[in-house]
């Protein structure tokens, strides 16, 4: 091994990294993800780091949070972290198997977790070589390099992440957790790529907990490309508790058959900044997409959720519930994109992005966009930003209960409405009493809930 | 129990009270009456703490203690309630948190421990019988998708629930049925008691036949006008207002 660190402060900085480096980050990886690599490293470089220029990013300009001297992590590095402190930690009497990865790479510590008969749970960069037959049909299909600058990022410099593989009719009772930690003895550029393939009347459901483990700053672009099979169902739940001086951005890439089910909530309680795009493609008759999140910001935290619904054909059912509590000089975007196709007809496509500013100096920017090309479609659209009800505040105190308190009880039942769609009951217990936490400012120690917030 | 004197109260700079003079003693019923926009339900909002209003004149003690000076929820621990006209539905609070948490704040106020589930429960189900509430309601969020009468059986089941000292009932009657009138007014009676005060905020006459009132008041163009006892109520709703206005001179 030559280099495990190098820096850079731009988009030509990270071809450079990329070109100058060349073998090592093609070194263990097969040919197609290789040939992946020569196809992005050109469209990133077209596209360049986004801002707010790119108007799919108008609203978060991701320029300055590349500039920082980061180090990336080309090849596997053992990170000293204790698992037992982290099982310890893990949801509390929740019957799941627990999965971690290190800066973007599938842990080396990692103990083989019990599994249905055919189920393949691990590591990108081995299965890559050792069952080549099973992804690399999937790998990169659906992952949008032309488009979108941190897809092609992520493609050129993906190295590991995690495979999910559930064959037809299986279906995987246990919730997988799995634990995405950066940490580091330095700031730190993570990239991990992922991908979920549930099969015909599978079903499955995925929790990912994005935690950072040390105060260094980081920055991490994680893309996962999920392929929901005929009448399967999957549930994908993503809990953000990173430290406030990290940025998350995330690309979920989802194409569902025909009659599946994909149910997604993603929760995020700390993060300076966080990016998810969410791009699912409703490709088969009958297929539902249920998408939920929610978060919650203060200090300068900016928080941006990116969708676009794709129906592509009819029948399909697409909704979307989005909330965000903005505090301080914290900010937020909600953009949701639906597009409904030529003959996609009998579409149901619905869309809310509810907003509460606690605050005078908190910003939030939401866009709806619809385009409908058939004439048989029912959609809706709502948005609203407003303050905190004071009717309902001045009905709760009028019966003694102080301020702060009505104002906790009116933010939680506020975020409720998107926690109780998560249908793993000992998560959405977690997540409100994380939430209750977050709000009252006394966020659990537990390293597996946060670390160092800033 | 409360004084009120000379009380002026101001919203957006329009004076809508413009010297209120009241005094209920423990025990006493008072109805005030009073046509649209007399300023009956800015009285109970101000006695209450609503934010928005402008006291820009006179004072008001409660127990003793100067009432303008607290906050809404220290109102509400010292013994005050307002069962509202239009009560709020708050989706996502449920029913019983409200109240656990209600009654404990005020358990706390009094220095008092919190109740246990088991006593909580038991209080539950007693004011919901005497108020005749649906369990179903009382598991539900607050008044999310209640009926008009069902909100009010719930406004008179928080009474109970908090056995206030003074309970200001605005317009209770609005909305209601005959039968629903009759529970309403059967929870608020039995919890009148010799240190308990209620103010009746109606406009119809209706419900003092079962909320039977010591005093009546008739509150016009935000002061009180005219004071008598249950047979001025019958009298306004036989003849209206207009004669208050001739007495007045308008």
């Amino acid at each position: 091994m030559t280099v495990n660190t190098a820096k850079y402060t731009a988009t030509q900085d990270l071809v450079d990294l990329y070109n100058g480096n060349l073998a090592m980050w093609e070194k263990d990886s097969p040919e197609w993800m290789n040939a992946a690599r020569k196809e992005a490293v050109e469209h990133f470089q077209k596209l360049g780091i986004p801002s707010s220029r790119n108007e799919n990013y108008k609203y978060t300009d991701l320029r300055k949070w590349f500039q920082a001297d980061y180090n990336v992590y080309p090849t596997y590095v053992e990170r000293d972290m204790e698992m037992r402190e982290l099982f310890k930690c893990n949801v509390p009497e929740m019957d799941t198997a627990l999965v971690l990865t290190a800066n973007g790479w599938y842990s080396h510590k990692n103990k083989a977790i019990a599994l249905p008969e055919g189920v393949i749970m691990g590591s990108l960069a081995e299965i890559a070589q050792s069952n080549p037959e099973v992804i690399s049909e999937y790998y990169n299909q659906l992952a949008d390099n032309t488009n979108d600058p941190l897809a092609a990022l992520n493609t050129m410099l993906a190295k590991d992440g995690i495979v999910f593989y559930v064959p037809n009719n299986v279906v995987v009772e246990q919730p997988i957790q799995i634990i995405n930690m950066l940490q580091s003895h330095e700031d730190a550029f993570a990239t991990q790529r992922n991908l979920f393939i549930i099969g015909r009347n599978a079903e499955a459901k995925i929790i990912f907990c994005d935690h950072t483990m040390s105060g260094h700053r980081f920055l991490a672009n994680n893309l996962t490309e999920i392929f929901v099979g005929e009448n399967a169902t999957f549930d994908f739940y993503n809990l953000q508790n990173q430290h406030n001086e990290s940025g998350n951005l995330t690309s979920t890439y989802v194409k569902q058959a025909a009659s599946s089910t994909f149910n997604s909530n993603v929760a995020t309680l700390h993060g300076g900044l966080v990016r998810n795009n969410l791009i699912v493609r409703l490709a088969g008759e009958g297929a539902e997409a249920n998408l939920s999140g929610m978060s919650l910001a203060d200090g300068k935290q900016h928080i941006d959720n990116f969708l676009s619904i794709n129906h592509e054909v009819g029948r399909c059912n697409s909704n979307q519930l989005y909330k965000n509590v903005l505090d301080d000089r914290s900010s937020g975007a909600f953009t949701g994109k639906i597009h409904v196709q030529r003959d996609a007809q009998q579409t149901n496509a619905f869309q809310r992005n509810a907003n509460v500013l606690a605050s005078e100096k908190a910003k939030m920017n939401t866009k709806p966009q619809l385009v409908i090309d058939a004439n048989d479609v029912k959609c809706s659209h709502g948005a609203t930003v407003g303050r905190i009800d004071e009717d309902a505040l001045f009905y709760l105190k009028s019966r003694g209960i102080n301020d702060k308190e009505a104002r906790l009880m009116l933010m939680l039942a506020f975020t409720h409405e998107v926690i109780q769609n998560i249908r793993v009951e000992s998560l959405r217990d977690r997540l409100d009493d994380l939430v209750e936490k977050r709000f009252r400012g006394e966020i659990s120690k537990c390293h597996n809930c946060a670390y160092r917030c800033g | 129990m409360l004084k009120i004197k000379n009380l002026h109260a101001t919203i957006d700079g329009k004076e809508i009270l413009k010297g209120i003079d009241l005094e209920v003693k423990p025990g006493e019923v008072h109805a005030i009456m009073g046509p649209n926009g007399a300023g009956k339900s800015t009285l109970g909002n101000v006695l209450t703490g609503r934010e928005g209003y402008d006291i820009t004149e006179g004072e008001v003690e409660f127990l003793g203690k100067d009432l303008l000076d607290m906050e809404a929820d220290e109102r509400a621990k010292e013994g005050l309630f307002l069962s509202f006209q239009y009560p709020v539905e708050i989706p996502g609070v449920s029913m019983v948190n409200f109240m656990k948490t209600a009654v404990n704040e005020k358990r706390k106020h009094q220095g008092l421990q919190p109740l246990k589930a088991g006593e909580f429960l038991k209080l539950m189900r007693e004011k919901k019988e005497l108020v005749e509430l649906k369990s179903e309601l009382a598991n539900r969020s607050v008044n999310e998708g209640f009926s008009g009468g069902e909100k009010k059986r719930a406004e008179i089941f928080q009474m109970a629930m908090l056995e206030p000292r003074l309970s200001i009932l605005d317009e209770t009657d609005s909305g209601l049925d005959i039968d629903a009138l009759r529970t309403v007014a059967k929870g608020v009676n039995a919890l009148r008691g010799e240190d308990r005060s209620s103010i009746v905020v109606t406009h119809y006459q209706r419900l003092l036949d079962y909320i039977v009132p010591d005093f009546v008041h008739v509150l016009y163009n935000g002061k009180i006008v005219k004071t008598g006892t249950k047979e001025l109520a019958l009298e306004l709703e036989e003849k209206g207002y207009d004669w208050i206005k001739k007495e007045l001179g308008e």
